[in-house]
């Protein structure tokens, strides 16, 4: 264990994984909690059984604040890793209840958002363009002969779209320092993996574009981290485009409306018995890197954080109406509709 | 990496004449000796210099990490566009022919396009390539795809007609902060007629400004690109057969349209006809029309008409293209129509 980097870490460092994959935890759960309390917050991707794959990736790299670490653009379901950048929770619920003081200021929801100093860039919905973005970050990364990587990660339901086979086409032509994270959560929305791909393992089609892939479990952050942080420095040291699959299982529907009656119960409960939060918080307690009370003091601090920032959220305002003007090109903003402009003058339209 | 300029870009310091085509190269190569964070890349432009040749000398003079040959995938490499934009470089992407573009629709509408207003950031890149017919090209070497984009908020369209217009234009499309589409029409890049000293000096022409290409008092024609010349053809042939007088104005920019500039020489004249080379159902033409109603509908003494191709896609066969393609005497029917009406 030695050689890897977990096996470097000290206890505060160890400490460190446990409370991101509680803070995901919890926060996505107050997120929930707001839509019962009857605000609006969009969907909510639940990345519960998957958050240790989302941090181990994340902590793999080289976090700064000053836009001169890696880069990641997140899924819906990394949460974990936009928090192990630096993300805040002040920013998390503000994008939920779409307030002003947002990092989009209201004009996008759930994940996608995100904050260039901290190397973060904000995901959209169409999958697979992500790859294709990240490939000319990573692109730059070669070109100016800066030690960094950039590292995307998708859902394995977008390995079957034509952006994500352009991007990786690209991305491993021109050998570009990037890691890719498939996030193997046996489900593309409500459809199966099986019914979706032939291949056991998306290692697979890593074969088929000259890249190297490893596959790991995503539910030990540690194992996870290892990969990764291997996978980075390959890419770093010039042998371009690495793939890392993580296999786990999605333990909630798509988003809120998904009751994921398609799921066998018995397979769920397998799944639930590997969690990971439980699988990492047993591991500390048995090497004594914690004790009860301090794991247990970490998810009451969590909690309560979660709590005053969503609270602060909701104290903010939400953007105006007409901010919806602003900002779509560099250009002035145009007048508003004529409509809305008292009176409404018809020789100005 | 050789410092001279290549010999066929000098053309300009020389006080010779240019081709739109060699307009186009001489914006690109001034703007990557002006600026080292602008850089090319596309299919066959570094080794073979381009399918038409643009970037021909490019790849000895600046070196593969600044023009780079690229896969056949255009949403892969304009996708790696935005994100070397987001890390600070000003990518220029060729598309070989812009038929090809629509793998990249998806990047280019839902990522390219929404960046700023997402707060993602702005991204300063351009899209350019070869449109248009009347080469026998076909279906997919012929198209125009201003209006597949012209729908999308957060871009800029742009489609000089002369070799002064697209060097000026795409030196501001590259040094904008917003996505621009840059089109190039393929019948003028070579088109002897056009050929014209430019100014031995650095010099841009702003986007969204539209120019008047000649002055008129009966009819305004709003067209642009290749059909910029059509319409000058048919204007001549209506002042000196039938003594109508016509403004010609020179869209340039599509996106943001001029509205000012078609406005003003509307209220000029009463008349209008678009003209454009692309299609008819969904063209330019019904937005333009749409625009003069609400601000010039007192102004206008006939009703506003259009000389477009037809709905069809582009035939090959010299004939049938040319029946799809709008023609001067097209132009010449339509203004004296309007003239009379």
């Amino acid at each position: 264990m030695v050689h890897t980097l977990s096996g470097r870490l000290r206890p505060t460092d160890l400490l460190e994984f446990h409370r991101l994959m509680v803070r995901t935890r919890v926060a996505e759960e107050r997120v929930e909690l707001l839509q019962k309390q009857g605000h609006p917050v969009g969907a909510l991707y639940r990345s519960l059984g998957q958050e240790a794959g989302a941090v181990g990736a994340a902590m793999a790299l080289r976090r700064r604040a000053d836009g001169s670490g890696d880069v990641l653009a997140p899924s819906l379901r990394a949460a974990g890793a936009m928090f192990a950048f630096g993300a805040t929770l002040e920013d998390y619920f503000r994008q939920y209840l779409g307030r002003s003081t947002g990092p989009t200021r209201g004009r996008e929801s759930d994940l996608h958002w995100g904050d260039p100093e901290r190397g973060i860039l904000a995901s959209v919905t169409p999958l697979g363009l992500m790859l294709e973005v990240m490939a000319g970050v990573a692109l730059t990364f070669r070109l100016s002969d800066e030690d960094r990587v950039a590292l995307v990660f998708h859902g394995d339901g977008a390995t079957s779209t034509g952006a994500w086979h352009e991007g990786l086409s690209f991305a491993a032509a021109q050998r570009c320092p990037m890691v890719l994270v498939v996030e193997h959560n046996q489900f593309a929305f409500g459809t199966s993996t099986e019914k979706n791909t032939r291949l056991r393992s998306f290692t697979e089609k890593a074969e088929g574009y000259g890249i190297q892939a490893q596959e790991v479990d995503g539910t030990d952050v540690l194992q996870v981290l290892d990969a990764v942080h291997a996978a980075a420095r390959r890419a770093r040291m010039g042998e371009g485009v690495q793939m890392v699959e993580l296999r786990y299982f999605r333990r909630r529907g798509h988003a809120q409306h998904d009751a994921q009656e398609y799921v066998d119960p018995a397979v769920l409960a397998e799944w639930e018995a590997r969690d990971p939060v439980l699988r990492y918080r047993t591991w500390l307690l048995e090497q004594g890197h914690a004790s009860e009370e301090m794991l247990a003091a970490v998810v009451a601090e969590e909690t309560k954080d979660c709590e005053v920032a969503a609270e602060r959220a909701l104290a903010e305002s939400v953007p105006q109406g007409s901010d919806a003007l602003s900002e779509v090109t560099s250009d002035p903003s145009p007048l508003p509709p004529w409509t809305r402009r008292i009176p409404p003058d018809p020789r100005t339209v | 990496m050789n410092a001279a300029r290549p010999e066929h870009l000098t053309k300009t310091l020389r006080g010779e004449p240019v081709t739109l085509l060699e307009a186009v190269s001489e914006a690109l190569f001034e703007e990557m000796e002006r600026d080292d964070r602008v850089f090319l890349m596309g299919e066959d432009i570094g080794v073979y210099g381009g399918a038409f040749k643009v970037t021909r000398g490019f790849l000895d003079h600046f070196g593969e990490r600044r023009v780079i040959d690229t896969p056949i995938a255009e949403g892969g490499f304009t996708g790696a566009a935005a994100g070397a934009a987001h890390m600070g470089l000003r990518p220029v992407v060729e598309i070989q022919f812009m038929d090809f573009v629509s793998p990249a629709y998806d990047v280019i509408t839902n990522y390219i396009a929404t960046s700023r207003y997402r707060g993602a950031g702005p991204l300063p890149l351009v899209i350019r390539g070869p449109v248009g017919g009347g080469n026998r090209g076909g279906p997919f070497h012929s198209q125009n795809v201003e209006m597949a984009f012209f729908h999308t908020p957060g871009l800029k369209i742009v489609y000089p007609s002369t070799p002064y217009d697209a060097k000026g234009l795409l030196k501001s499309a590259i040094r904008d902060d917003d996505p621009v589409l840059f089109e190039e029409h393929k019948g003028l890049y070579r088109a002897p007629a056009l050929r014209e000293v430019l100014p031995d000096e650095d010099y841009v022409v702003p986007l969204g400004k539209a120019r008047t290409v000649r002055q008129g008092t009966d009819v305004t024609i709003v067209t642009y690109g290749a059909m910029v010349h059509r319409s000058s053809d048919a204007a001549a042939i209506l002042e000196t057969e039938d003594g109508v007088s016509v403004e010609i104005v020179d869209l340039r920019t599509l996106l943001p349209l001029d509205d000012e500039a078609i406005v003003a020489s509307v209220k000029r004249t009463g008349r209008l006809l678009v003209v454009h080379e692309d299609t008819r159902t969904g063209g330019i033409a019904g937005e333009i029309a749409m625009r003069v109603s609400e601000q010039a509908f007192e102004w206008l003494d006939a009703p506003m008409l259009r000389v477009t191709a037809i709905d069809a896609p582009v035939p090959y066969s010299g004939s049938l293209e040319d029946y799809f393609l709008p023609q001067v005497s097209d132009i010449v029917t339509a203004a004296r129509y309007l003239a009379a009406y």
